[in-house]
């Protein structure tokens, strides 16, 4: 018990004191989940707004695939993305083991389930009037699309801030493409598994307290946008 | 020739058969109103002048050009000639003033703020330009979705029951405005239950029953045919006895 | 609409400035894969510091088990491996994929146990000790119990080595019951749990003492030839793995090797816990069993494709 809120209390002073590795953490954290997130974002609303609007055979197999997918085991895609991002693998090439942008590359690729399934949900709770009202006032197709996305905004959004949370709070992409260099690819989520492997207890739960509040920030956001 | 020519226009939906045969000439610059008890067809006939439908059969020639032909493309450029108000209009979670503005805005005529102000004038919501067009009651809806439409000064004005849900009072002030917009020389299709408005309104109409166009003419042969429809009209609005 | 299909293609030119970044992702850096009790006692990073100080350098350090050290060296993802474990070094250089096994640094591993020794093995030699632990552990798994890197480490390799001479199969004992527990983690945290299961472990020197802070086992045999634990440094061949940064992987190893990197590793640790966590490998080599080539200052190996 002891050890714990001692552990607690240095944890809040590393945190108060802006302690320089905490916040080059944190910012490599928010940096490199934002970065997945707004890249899976430009990839998976468009591919949402195609699949939701196009009739095809398989749509149905293809949106359940997509649901099924929501729990991709990170390690799993981290497995994926090293032997991708390998030198001995199809994009060795590009030398991004081991990298922020390998990094990007992995976590894009873990919340893109999650982000198109999220968004073709929320596009098709668009009333079908929406589309025909827009339809029968003249817009072209890609301005009717662009309405439905305005009209899904708010769900669009809990879509995008979902992924979010999935990229900042996953451990196994950023370890397994990362490699937890410090300094380079260390985030909140392998630096608090390193260092508790390491028995620095209190810079982990400094760690685990921001990541904690971020993602508590983010659901209030999320709450307050379903809410409305 | 006239504007819209409907020949032998089917359609089902499975096995049920909504529209049976239509076949209907629209004038330009008139106002025909569409007849029938609910359920006649009225609501698909008008969706599918829009090209929002694709009948089973049949053409609806526009301009000369059968529009159930068109690509998707093509009919998109129809739709551009026409503007249709549902029988219950949904608005963008936008303002008024936005809603208002959608059908020019798509258009890319974006110094239309004169316009868009001129045309809540005439549906009587001056002011509301800024209100959130979501949580305006049932008549301010219908009011703005005629605005809407209004707006972008479409060739055919396709009305599905635009005064279901307004009081006597707003209703007559609709009325008055479609008059306008047909002495202005737009061509209006109205669908509707009600007599008195049609009677009113309209240069042509035509009733509708089970999907079947069973008479067509001028409003002074609803009143020589009175006895005979009497029944028939007091099915579709039993207030509508005079 | 227009103002949108200029958020939108202001959004596309964005992600092409980003797809562009990535692909300029900075290859200067050198890669080293280490195994964890480099890196567990801090000896790297603060090697990794001097070094990128003296020549303004980035240098990235990805710490696992040796085992997993030599599949990244296998695959080129890394520029540098350092391990420990003499059999796997000699295959991996046998087989291409490294240029030479240098020698940089020694220590000792050491059988660490609970203060009271359940199993009574203090002063024993290593292999009669852990013969000892098993039968003990067999007969009363719930006082006596040793646990395992399990990963695929040096040490491990180390532990397997001990279990050969002591005359058993290593795969039997590993399933031989609850007294042996198979960890899986890095040198730290397997001393952790040793810790808290009150059990013994076979650790690098380094590791314990700087851990010894945080833990309540004891060294109970230490020293010998049979536990003598020899770091080196390889660099990843560029002919067999293109696109390796060998000169930056050679340049390191000198910076290792020379006078001024071995002082660095003599002194490491020595005002922290009262004596060095390593010794170097300079002047010792006949000790350790390294050739003076794997000793050479600087290091012979060349990087000149083939
Ligand atoms: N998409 C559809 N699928 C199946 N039946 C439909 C569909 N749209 C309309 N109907 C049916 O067609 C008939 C005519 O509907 P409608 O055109 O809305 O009539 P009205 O507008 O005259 O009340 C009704 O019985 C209705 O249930
Ligand atoms: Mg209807």
């Amino acid at each position: 018990m002891d050890e714990i809120s001692a552990g607690f209390i240095r944890a809040i002073q590393l945190i108060v004191t802006l302690d320089p590795q905490v916040v080059e953490i944190t910012a490599r954290s928010l940096s490199i989940s934002l970065t997945s997130v707004f890249i899976a974002s430009l990839i998976d609303i468009p591919i949402g707004g195609i699949i939701q609007f196009h009739n095809f055979r398989g749509k149905r197999a293809l949106i359940n695939l997509i649901q099924t997918f929501y729990s991709l085991p990170t390690v799993t895609v981290g497995l994926l993305v090293f032997l991708l991002l390998s030198r001995s693998g199809p994009l060795g090439s590009l030398g991004l083991l081991f990298s922020p942008e390998g990094m990007i590359i992995g976590q894009t690729i873990l919340i893109t389930p999650i982000m198109l399934g999220l968004t073709i949900s929320a596009l098709g709770g668009v009333s079908v009037q929406i589309k025909e009202t827009a339809m029968s006032l003249g817009a072209t197709d890609l301005q009717v699309i662009f309405t439905i996305l305005k009209e899904a905004k708010a769900a669009v959004i809990a879509a995008i801030l979902l992924g979010f949370g999935r990229a900042l709070s996953e451990v196994g992409v950023a370890m397994m493409i990362g490699g937890n260099i410090r300094g380079y690819t260390r985030v909140l989520t392998t630096a608090i598994s390193l260092e508790t492997s390491m028995g620095d207890l209190e810079l982990s739960m400094a760690l685990g307290i921001i990541l904690i509040s971020i993602s508590l920030a983010v659901n209030l956001l999320l709450n307050r946008i379903q809410g409305r | 020739m006239a504007l819209i020519e409907i020949k032998g226009l089917y359609k089902s939906f499975g096995k049920s058969e909504i529209l049976n045969d239509i076949n209907l000439d629209m004038e330009e610059g008139k106002v025909m109103a569409l007849i029938g008890p609910t359920g006649s067809g009225k609501t698909t006939l008008l969706r599918h002048i829009d090209t929002l439908d694709q009948p089973t059969r049949g053409s609806i020639f526009f301009h000369g050009e059968d529009i159930c032909r068109l690509s998707s493309k093509e009919k998109f450029l129809v739709r551009r000639r026409m503007a249709m108000v549902f029988q219950k209009p949904v608005m963008f979670n936008r303002s008024v003033y936005e809603n208002v503005s959608y059908g020019l805005k798509v258009r890319s005529k974006e110094n239309s703020r004169d316009d868009v102000l001129h045309t809540l004038d005439e549906v009587g919501l001056t002011g509301y330009e800024s209100r959130s067009a979501t949580t305006l009651s049932g008549g301010e809806m219908q009011r703005i979705a005629l605005a809407r439409a209004m707006v972008i000064k479409p060739e055919v004005l396709l009305l599905d029951e635009p005064t279901a849900n307004l009081d006597q009072k707003s209703a007559s002030a609709i009325d008055d405005l479609i008059e306008r917009l047909a002495h202005g020389g737009t061509t209006v299709i109205i669908a509707s239950h009600n007599m008195t408005e049609c009677r009113r309104l309209a240069n042509r109409f035509a009733i509708l029953v089970n999907g079947k166009i069973t008479r067509t003419g001028r409003p002074n042969d609803i009143q020589l045919d009175r006895g005979q429809y009497i029944g028939f009209l007091e099915s579709i609005d039993p207030s509508d006895k005079t | 609409m227009e103002g949108k299909v200029l958020k939108i293609s202001m959004l596309l030119l964005a992600l092409a400035v980003l797809c562009t970044a990535v692909g300029v992702a900075d290859n200067s850096r050198l890669k080293i894969a280490t195994t964890t009790s480099l890196y567990d006692t801090g000896l790297l990073d603060f090697l990794q510091g001097k070094y990128e100080d003296k020549y303004n350098a980035s240098v990235s350090i990805v710490s696992g088990g040796t085992g997993i050290a030599i599949q990244y060296g296998q695959r080129g993802d890394v520029d540098l491996l350092m391990i420990h474990d003499k059999a796997r070094e000699l295959k991996f250089v046998q087989d291409g994929d490294g240029l030479q096994r240098r020698c940089i640094a020694y220590n000792y591993f050491v059988i660490v146990g609970p203060k009271n020794d359940p199993a009574g093995i203090k002063g024993m030699n290593a292999t009669q000790a852990l013969k000892i632990i098993m039968e003990k552990g067999k007969a009363d798994p719930n006082n006596v119990k040793f646990v395992s890197r399990g990963d695929n480490s040096g040490t491990q390799a180390r532990e397997q080595l001990l279990w050969k001479n002591a005359g058993y199969n290593y795969s039997k004992i590993n399933n031989s019951g609850p007294w042996y527990i198979d960890a899986g983690s890095g040198m730290g945290a397997t001393l952790l749990m040793t810790n808290e299961k009150s059990a013994y472990t076979l650790s690098d020197t380094g590791t314990y003492m700087a851990y010894r802070g945080n833990l309540s086992l004891v060294p109970l045999i230490e020293g010998g030839n049979d536990l003598l634990n020899v770091y080196v440094a390889i660099a990843i061949n560029p002919k067999k793995h293109p696109g390796v940064n060998c000169e930056a992987a050679n340049q390191f190893i000198n910076y290792l090797v020379s006078a001024e990197g071995q002082k660095l590793i003599a002194d490491y640790g020595k005002d922290k816990y009262g004596q060095p966590l390593f010794f170097p490998a300079a002047g010792n080599c006949d000790k350790i069993g390294c050739s003076a080539a794997e000793c050479a200052v600087p290091t012979n190996a060349s990087c000149a494709a083939a």
